[in-house]
Parts: C-alpha cells; sequence; structure tokens
C-alpha cells in the first residue's frame, strides 16, 4: 500500500536532473525551452532540479568529455533509486559528429546503463518530453531497472518534421 | 583583515584550490568558481573553464572541409551560425571564391536572427538570475517565434547548417518571407517593450545599476567584446569596422551605452533586439535574385587566414590554415566569452556575494552555470559550498532584505 503510494507520487512528479557532459548548449537549451510557455514539461508534473539527491531521472547531454566522465559516474551514484537515465542527442547516445576526437568518450552507455535514447542534434523540445514520458511508463513497471532484466531500453526515434511552409 | 595577518592554518584555507566538478548545471554549460571573500566583499575570484574540453581543434585537421563545417557548427549550440558562417567565409576567402549575393543576404538574414533568439535568451536568464522570472518566461514565449522561423528557413531549430562552401544550402521562397516579416513585426513590438522595460522600471534600475562596474578604460585594456565593451561605451562593432557578408549595404546604427554596469548590457542588448529586427526586415525585402550556391574547388592553395565575425556575444575569431589539400593545417578559434571572462574579475572584485550570480549571467557566457560555487570567509575562518541555485537564492533574499527589491514568488 505504502509503496504504491510512492509509485504513484514518483510517476506523478518526476523531477529531472540535467547534466551537460561536454555537449555544445543547444540540448541544453532545448531542455529549458522545454520547460518555458510554448511547451510547459510542468504540466506532467516534471520539474528540473538542481541537485542530484532530489532527483529521479538523469538527462545527460553531450558525447563525455574524459574530464566530465568520473564527475558524471559521481552524480549518478549520488541519486537515490530508483534512478532512470536518459541520453539526451546523436551526440549523447553515440558521440554523433564528436566521434573519433581525443577527448570524447563517445557516448553516455560509456559510463552509464541508460535507459532512453533521444535521438536528433538536437532533440526538439517535445521529442525530449516524448522520452522523459517514455522513461516515465518505467515507473510503472517497479523499482528495478528495465534495462538490468535484459530489456533493451528505449529509443525515441527522429519524427519528420512538422508541415512546414517551405 | 588583509590575508597576510592570518593563522597560517586560515590562510591554507583561504588559498585552498578545491576540484569544483561541474556537478550542478542548472542552466548551461559547465565552469568553476573558486570565490575568496571577507563577510560579503569577494576579495578575489578564480575560475576554471576546462570541463568542455572536446578536442575540436584537432578534430578540423582530421576531417575535410565540408565534414569540418558541421563540427564546427557544434561548438556551441547557441551561436552555431557564427562559427560555421565565420569558417565558411575564413575558407572562401583561402580559395578566392566569391559567393553569390542572395547566398550572403540569407546568411545574414540567419545571422541577425540568430542574434535575435540568442539576446532574448539572455534578456530571460537575466531576469531568471534577479528573481525576475515571469520575464524569463515572457521572452522565452517570444523567442519561440524566432525558433519557428529559424526551422522554417533552415530546417532545424538549433544547429541550422543553412551554410555550405560556396553559399547556403536553401533558398527563401515567398511564402516564408511574408511569415517572416509578419513574426518580425511582432517581435518588434515585444522588443520595444523590453527595452522599456529595462530603462524605466524601476526596480530593475536599482537591481542591475551599478553592478558588476567595468570602466570604460578596463573595458578597453582586458579586451572586452560585444555588448560587454559595449556597455562599457566602447564603440566597436565587427559588422560595421570591418564589414563582411551584405553587412556594408544594410543600415544599422551600433548601440552603446556609458552606463558601465549591468545595466549598460541590458539597454545594448534591448537596442540591438531592435536593431536586429530591422536589419532582418530590410535585408528580406531587398533579397537580390539569383542563385545561392557556387560549386567550390575541392581544395584551398596554402595560406593563412584570419576570420571575424560579430557573434551575439561579441567578436570571434577563428585561424585557419591550409596546405594546398581539403584539410586545414590548423585552426584555432578565439571565442566572444573567452575575451570577455577578464572582465567578469574585474567587475566582481569588491562587488558583494549577491551579486555574482548576475555578474556572470552579464556576459552572456557559452561556458555559463558554475556547477557550485566555494566560499572561504576570512573573518569567520570558515569555506562553505553553495550550488548556483543556492547561490541565486541568497542573491534574491539579499537583495529583498537590503535593498528592498523583489518581486515575489
Amino acid at each position: 500500500m505504502f509503496e504504491n503510494l510512492v509509485k504513484w507520487a514518483r510517476k506523478k512528479s518526476p523531477w529531472i536532473l540535467l547534466f551537460n557532459s561536454g555537449s555544445c548548449n543547444g540540448c541544453d537549451i532545448e531542455v529549458i525551452a522545454a520547460v518555458t510557455p510554448r511547451f510547459d514539461i510542468e504540466r506532467f508534473g516534471i520539474q528540473v532540479k538542481g541537485s542530484p539527491r532530489h532527483a529521479d531521472v538523469l538527462v545527460v547531454t553531450g558525447p563525455v568529455t574524459r574530464q566530465q566522465a568520473s564527475r558524471l559516474r559521481r552524480i549518478y551514484d549520488q541519486m537515490p533509486d530508483p534512478k532512470y537515465v536518459v541520453a539526451m542527442g546523436s551526440c549523447g547516445s553515440t558521440g554523433g559528429v564528436f566521434k573519433g576526437l581525443y577527448n570524447v568518450l563517445e557516448g553516455v552507455d560509456k559510463v552509464l546503463p541508460v535507459d532512453a535514447y533521444v535521438a536528433g542534434c538536437p532533440p526538439r523540445p517535445d521529442e525530449i518530453i516524448d522520452g522523459v514520458i517514455a522513461v516515465l511508463g518505467m515507473f510503472e513497471s517497479g523499482d528495478g531497472r528495465k534495462r538490468a532484466r535484459g530489456k533493451d531500453p528505449i529509443r525515441i526515434e527522429r519524427k519528420p518534421l512538422a508541415e512546414v511552409t517551405t | 583583515m588583509e590575508a597576510s595577518g592570518l593563522r597560517p592554518e586560515v590562510r591554507k584555507l583561504a588559498e585552498m584550490t578545491i576540484p569544483i566538478g561541474p556537478q550542478h548545471p542548472a542552466l548551461k554549460e559547465p565552469v568553476g568558481f573558486m570565490v575568496n571573500v571577507e563577510g560579503e566583499r569577494i576579495k578575489s575570484l578564480d575560475l576554471d573553464v576546462s570541463y568542455n574540453h572536446r578536442g575540436i581543434e584537432k578534430g578540423v585537421e582530421q576531417r575535410d572541409f565540408n565534414q569540418s563545417l558541421y563540427l564546427i557548427e557544434r561548438i556551441c549550440g547557441i551561436c552555431s551560425h557564427a562559427h560555421a558562417t565565420n569558417f565558411a567565409k575564413g575558407i572562401e576567402e583561402l580559395m578566392n571564391l566569391e559567393i553569390p549575393k542572395r547566398a550572403s543576404y540569407i546568411r545574414l538574414i540567419v545571422g541577425e536572427l540568430e542574434r535575435i533568439h540568442s539576446h532574448y535568451l539572455w534578456v530571460g536568464v537575466a531576469g531568471h538570475e534577479i528573481g525576475f522570472d515571469t520575464l524569463f518566461m515572457y521572452t522565452w514565449r517570444d523567442r519561440e517565434l524566432v525558433q519557428d522561423l529559424l526551422e522554417i528557413i533552415s530546417g532545424n531549430r538549433v544547429n541550422y547548417a543553412i551554410n555550405c562552401l560556396g553559399g547556403v544550402r536553401r533558398d527563401l521562397n515567398e511564402k516564408t518571407i511574408k511569415l517572416a516579416l509578419d513574426h518580425l513585426k511582432k517581435l518588434g513590438e515585444r522588443a520595444a517593450y523590453y527595452t522599456q522595460l529595462a530603462t524605466t522600471e524601476e526596480t530593475m534600475v536599482d537591481r542591475l545599476s551599478g553592478v558588476g562596474k567595468l570602466p570604460y578604460e578596463k573595458a578597453k585594456s582586458l579586451g572586452s567584446v560585444g555588448p560587454t565593451a559595449r556597455g562599457s561605451g566602447v564603440d566597436s562593432d565587427v559588422r560595421r569596422d570591418d564589414p563582411y557578408l551584405a553587412y556594408a549595404e544594410v543600415p544599422f546604427k551600433v548601440i552603446t551605452a556609458n552606463n558601465c554596469d549591468v545595466l549598460g548590457r541590458t539597454i545594448v542588448r534591448a537596442g540591438e533586439l531592435a536593431q536586429s529586427i530591422e536589419m532582418t526586415k530590410w535585408a528580406l525585402e531587398n533579397l537580390p535574385p539569383g542563385e545561392i550556391k557556387k560549386a567550390p574547388p575541392r581544395s584551398a592553395p596554402p595560406g593563412e587566414v584570419i576570420s571575424r565575425y560579430e557573434a551575439p556575444r561579441g567578436e570571434l575569431v577563428h585561424y585557419i590554415k591550409s596546405n594546398n589539400t581539403d584539410k586545414a593545417d590548423r585552426f584555432g578559434v578565439r571565442t566572444p566569452t573567452m575575451a570577455n571572462w577578464p572582465s567578469v574579475v574585474e567587475g566582481l572584485t569588491g562587488q558583494n556575494i549577491a551579486d555574482i550570480p548576475i555578474v556572470v549571467a552579464a556576459i552572456d557566457p557559452c561556458l555559463s552555470c558554475t556547477s557550485r560555487t566555494t566560499f572561504v570567509d576570512i573573518d569567520r575562518h570558515k569555506s562553505w559550498v553553495w550550488n548556483w541555485d543556492e547561490l541565486r537564492n541568497y542573491s534574491i533574499r539579499w537583495y529583498k532584505e537590503n535593498k528592498g527589491i523583489y518581486w515575489g514568488d
């Protein structure tokens, strides 16, 4: 009963932590744009928080630079269980355009277990919301992470651009 | 009390260097600060901007010009067009390639739209840092209009990739131009409102004036660029001083302010918003017909070039050396934020702790967001660590209690 209540509370108001592991800033401003009136991520109860100790979902942008790798791991370890990781953008997923540069590790999954990948360079705010909402589905299925039980992580594919006037 | 009169262990504490992890990226990119304070006053400031080093300069040497263009665009997501255009411009100069007039106008239009989005973003972030969150939500709502335009013109909201060597990738059609003019009219009205807000709203003027002092001479000698320098009365703008693209033809004014503080930088940015909107309108209305692209040669003859561009944050410099192949021999970047960091140290020394967020935000750092800030109080012999949110809250509370400046929760 109490567990169900906690699960319900988590699902209704997940707090996300944004971590920039060496991205170009593009993903980060799109996450901030998701908070502002046009996209308004708060209508799902989602809040962008500062401290890893308060966060349920870690959103990581950037290809993970060598200097950031150990810090990213430390942040992840500081988060309370259950915790979920969303790798944002092409470079967060695979290293993207930064593949082959000497100071990058090419992808968040080199350092952390990742639950959802969001494609795009950068993903649009609606795609970011899609990714976080997909992770909310995992909250339902219990405290363990899906990946640990041998299931595939979620992949949010790039959607075709909306009807534009050109 | 002077640092020299302290007990050795306290002095050691004051000199302590803590590797401050970027554990708290509240808004943008990671940077570490070490602040030495005496009570409320800041004694000195040290910063570490190394967290985002990816090795792009080396990467450019291993990729050909076309591949490099897309890599360079991702140096910074906010001024991506500035980086890409500056690089393309430099390579074209090395190749002796003149791009079609229509292409240079389209580059200019995207460049100015980028400046509009960047300045709107800045006004919002500055509002957020001083506790005026209503302004943050207002400006970011309006900014979506520019983002829509950029998406319609280039196909992407952030990394536009409109450039290619020898011109641009996509053309503008009548329908887009009409929509753009329509959006720009609305944006112009909003910009006028923000200019009025920044210059006449009493709380805002009280909060920003006299904060982060940077006198004219200091701005000159520290080599500040962009709105930071122009806010201190330095009349410099690459668009006018060394015109590139079609800037020689488009009429515009260089906005300067003599306030020499954060208010000055706000006034300059608000003024530039209006100027950029007018410039974009003019360029859209006078868009020359013709080709948008010329086929570039495969390689560039040996040579060196310094390419300059007025990015939203100030003068951006690229150095490119070519060696008769399709790759650059050496590539170097000097971003405007790098040039403006010394002015932050100057502006903060002797100021209150409560002024750190807004003074740091005032240069519009591309490497923003201190992960954590360590304070060493020399008088009370203790040190503590704050993250950006706590610092921001402290700053808002301090001004509420001491100056009565408050916008509500």
